[in-house]
């Protein structure tokens, strides 16, 4: 009796409809949503600015660094139109080009233009040059499965509930039905199995013969992820890094104006203009749940915040490992949350350069050089890149994904001067050689530096300031358990209805009154915004409203 | 440029900016606007559109209809010409105008610049000789075409201000929007008005034609830090459907021009009742237009924010989300994929029923693809026509 008349007090207290832990871009979005919708919505964020792995900061005076994520593809059209981000100050610039320089003082590199790239491609191979074409082709097809799953709560086959059964019928659809209804036919299921499973080592080898298209192709496949090319499900990363778009171009790849965190802060502003209310600077400590029900928040300092309703933008394991108690959970879920695989594989070094680098192989105003650049030599050297990662060492010789978005971008740097932002894999969370230091932390971006300086003639003479991050760095700031970029492994086993864990798909967890929207869910990490999308979209049908929307 | 000399081989005379352009224009794809060869594109329309919304953008636009209006009658002159009263306009003013036929149907569209009392000059997209010199019969003006005597350069994007601020261009962020003035750039003496048609923060630069090369190479001067693009007529198109800017002959038929009497449109049609001031004691098609006003548009241009992503080029509008019952109520006459806004917009007519905001319409939509067409019945939602209206663009002092 005592209990129940103690939840009902709490429960008359309750002062939001919905609480969202974390204002990363998948929180906002749900928050957005729902706020869309009518609901009081409050977003309770750790730090004093929201943004979570989109942000922008001037972390060296007259720079703002995109410091965690850096390039921007993925983000549904649909959700940027129906949040009117542009209204609230978001604009997406298209850059031009990729290139992977050799150690033979040649590069190879894409083009806007079909015809460049042609030639370029030819100049290593003419049989690589044509059959970039027909991989284009395949991969495009993926894409366009691919491309309505992403909005699509993943139904449960065991379940034999009909939004289930219509769910599998929908997802069947894709293969089975007639062109005019977005079809590709029954044997496109043969290729998508094999491009699921398949390592990017060997998909490209369907395609391609020379080394250096193929190690060029195979980046995408392991950016952020603890798999090498040689690694099965490789692949399946390359497509997640292929489906988005910028204006109808398939696959193509953008900056936000003014920074990644550009996208959070006109989130949050479209929140704002709904009647929404951001608390920054509150840590979260626990979630309340009693009866297996979820009702408010315990922040750092005491405070408790009532909600009917908690999303989790957090990853999995930090929301069930750290903020819900284990006595609240069942334990075979408490189990799978433990064994969702999360490991750290990357670092990211974001540097003040005093002037345009110079190099070696791509003449200056060659639009190659304006996008993003490698210097893997080929995908043997991409694998020892990550054996050295297994054994427990960041990599001797990294992969790096380069851009500078000030080249593009006129709001980064100071005039003359420009940002650049390199990506590193592998690099992994724990050091063998009994973990990491300040120290090893600098001479890891030693070691970075110095690899791209051997492609540059000034590089090296032109660093002003250099932010170096290795996985502790990005699971401090950001949250991100031992600093995986996806908040977990997009790899077969934790995709779709097994993303986060079997059972628990459609943002819903054990708890009553308790959601996930963030990337460890489906459709999963980039700044895609759609896990956020999805999740408020299921909440809203547990309230039984309709969510007003271009994004179906 | 010789305007004197006519050769059958080349109809189309080549701007001042030639030189440059034509180095340029890799897609060699030209467009013709009033007698002259102007890029469509460069060698990108997506970068050169970019260009305008996040750096700048230099446009050729020195085809524009040029005509001095002098005289101690010419602000009578131009109040007789254009709907709205520009009895209070200042020197260094520039005022956007539209003026109606006797039935109070839309010729053309303009901007007016006052350099005094008895000096204005029209810039227009139309020529207008005829029509001026008609209207202006009984005042004591000249009216003169001046198109070939000065080049002109449209300056549009967030960075055109900062630009040429570093180009020693004093005091051009104060320059306040639908003002201009005298400036030099270099050691050449140039116009500057704030004004343009991308809906953006952007200026337009006006100058003798000797001067061309060396302002137009002024302006990519600091191209190493911040990258400046011609853009062509494609990209333009882009900005100014945003901005919600209609065309004559593309949105609408010039009164002067249409065939049909029933294409021409009045302004209350084209949503531009707002620059029509009926309490003005005269002008040309005050009449018809307190008709037109009393008995309400039976069509009217509205923007339209259309499901999906396939732009409504050339589409029908319907009435009913059923196509098998559904009834024309009008039709698009622009339409895009609005990169900036990551919206599918149109701007088209509907009828009576329809124009007010938030109606729902529904456009049959041809879209291409391998070779065949792909029909889809698009919902619509009427919309304000300025689709695209950044804070920036009236900012004063502007950014640097």
């Amino acid at each position: 009796m005592v209990i129940q008349r103690d939840i009902k007090k709490t429960m008359n207290k309750a002062k939001y409809d919905v609480a969202i832990i974390g204002g990363g871009h998948n929180g906002l979005t749900t928050a957005c949503y729902l706020a869309k919708a009518g609901l009081k919505v409050v977003v309770v964020e750790r730090h004093d600015y929201v943004g979570g792995a989109a942000v922008s900061r001037e972390l060296h005076p007259g720079w703002t660094y995109s410091n965690c994520s850096y390039v921007c593809s993925l983000l549904r059209p649909e959700i940027f139109r129906d949040l009117e981000l542009s209204k609230h100050g978001l604009q997406i610039i298209p850059y031009e080009g990729s290139a992977s320089m050799l150690d033979d003082g040649r590069f190879y590199a894409h083009y806007q233009d079909h015809d460049l790239t042609y030639r370029s491609i030819a100049q290593f191979s003419k049989k690589d040059a044509e059959a970039y074409d027909r991989f284009g082709k395949d991969v495009m097809r993926q894409c366009k499965i691919i491309k309505p799953l992403l909005k699509l709560t993943p139904p449960d086959p065991t379940s034999f509930k009909p939004k289930d059964i219509m769910g599998l019928f929908e997802f069947a659809k894709y293969f089975a039905a007639k062109d005019e209804l977005g079809g590709l036919g029954e044997k496109e299921i043969y290729d998508t199995i094999r491009f699921w499973t398949m390592s990017v080592r060997d998909y490209l080898e369907e395609y391609f013969e020379s080394d250096i298209v193929k190690v060029h192709l195979a980046g995408s496949a392991i950016i952020g992820t603890a798999l090498g090319p040689y690694s099965p499900g490789s692949a399946y990363v390359l497509l997640h890094h292929y489906m988005g778009e910028v204006d109808g171009t398939v696959g193509a790849w953008g900056y936000s104006r003014g920074g990644m965190g550009s996208i959070t802060k006109a989130m949050a502003s479209s929140f704002k203009s709904k009647n929404g209310e951001i608390k920054a600077g509150s840590p979260v400590t626990k979630i309340l749940i009693k009866n297996n029900k979820s009702y408010g928040l315990v922040l750092e300092n005491g405070d408790e915040i009532y909600a009917d309703k908690i999303v989790s933008n957090l990853d999995v394991k930090r929301t069930f490992l750290k903020v819900v108690e284990e006595k609240e959970l069942p334990s075979d879920f408490y189990r799978a949350v433990k064994n969702f695989k999360i490991r750290g594989s990357s670092g990211k070094l974001n540097i003040a350069l005093d002037d345009l680098p110079v190099w070696k192989s791509i003449p200056i105003g060659d639009p190659a050089g304006t996008g993003d650049l490698h210097i893997t030599q080929n995908i043997e050297e991409m694998e020892g890149a990550y054996d050295d990662w297994k054994d427990g060492k960041w990599s001797q010789f990294p992969y790096v994904d380069m851009c500078i978005p000030s080249i593009n971008d006129p709001t980064m740097a100071p005039q003359g001067k420009h940002y650049m932002s390199v990506f590193i894999q592998y690099v992994p969370y724990n050091l063998a050689d009994g973990g990491w230091t300040e120290e090893k932390r600098k001479e890891f971006g030693k070691h970075v530096m110095e690899r791209i300086g051997n492609y540059s003639t000034n590089f090296k003479d032109i660093i002003n300031h250099a932010e170096i991050r290795t996985p502790k760095e990005l699971e401090a700031e950001v949250g991100l358990t031992e600093g995986n970029i996806f908040q977990g492994e997009l790899t077969m086993d934790q995709l779709m209805f097994n993303r986060p864990v079997p059972g628990y798909a459609q943002y819903k967890t054990p708890i009553k009154n308790l959601y996930m929207c963030g990337s460890s869910t489906h459709p999963g990490g980039g700044v895609m915004g759609a896990p956020g999308a999805n999740a408020a979209r299921e909440i809203l049908k547990d309230l039984n409203k309709k969510m007003s929307t271009h994004y179906i | 440029m010789n305007t004197t000399k006519i050769s059958y081989k080349k109809p189309l005379l080549e701007t001042p900016f030639h030189e440059r352009t034509s180095e340029h224009c890799y897609s060699n794809d030209w467009y013709r606007w009033a007698g002259y060869k102007v890029a469509k594109e460069y060698s990108s329309t997506e970068l050169e559109y970019t260009s305008m919304r996040n750096t700048a953008g230099v446009i050729d636009i020195t085809p524009m209809h040029k005509y001095d209006i002098k005289g101690e009658d010419a602000k009578n002159f131009i109040n007789k010409l254009i709907t709205k009263d520009i009895s209070n306009i200042q020197s260094n003013q520039v005022a956007y105008g539209i003026w109606c036929n006797e039935d109070g149907m839309v010729i053309d569209d303009g901007t007016i610049f006052c350099f005094n009392e008895n000096h204005f000059r029209i810039f227009c997209a139309e020529r207008n000789l005829n029509w001026f010199s008609d209207t202006g019969t009984g005042f004591n003006v000249t009216i003169e075409d001046i198109s070939s005597s000065i080049a002109a350069l449209a300056f549009q994007g967030p960075l055109s201000c900062k630009i040429l601020n570093l180009l020693q261009v004093k005091n051009i962020e104060n320059l306040k929007p639908f003002h201009f003035d005298s400036y030099k750039i270099e050691h050449h003496n140039v116009i500057i008005s704030r004004t343009g048609f991308s809906g953006d923060l952007g200026y337009e630069i006006w100058c003798d034609p000797s001067q061309a090369i060396d302002v137009w190479d002024n302006l990519f001067k600091f191209n190493r830090d911040y990258k400046v693009l011609a853009a062509g007529m494609n990209a333009l198109d882009m900005v100014r459907i945003e901005a919600g800017f209609i065309q004559p002959n593309a949105d609408f038929m010039s009164a002067e021009q249409a065939l049909r009497p029933n294409r021409m449109r009045n302004p209350y049609e084209l949503g531009l009742g707002w620059l029509v001031n009926l309490d003005k004691e005269y002008f040309t098609g005050k009449q018809a237009l307190i008709r037109h006003k009393e008995k309400g548009p039976e069509k009217k241009l509205v923007g339209l924010d259309v499901e999906g992503d396939k732009p409504a080029v050339g589409s029908v509008l319907y009435d009913n989300s059923k196509k098998n019952i559904a009834k024309e109520i009008g039709i698009v006459t622009a339409a895009m994929w609005s990169p900036v806004l990551k919206s599918n917009i149109a701007i088209g007519f509907v009828n009576k029923e329809y124009y007010k905001l938030g109606s729902n319409v529904y456009a049959e939509i041809y879209h291409p693809e391998e070779l065949d067409y792909r029909k889809i019945w698009a919902e619509c939602k009427v919309v304000k026509k300025q689709f695209f209206n950044n804070p920036r663009r009236n900012a004063i002092p502007a950014f640097i």
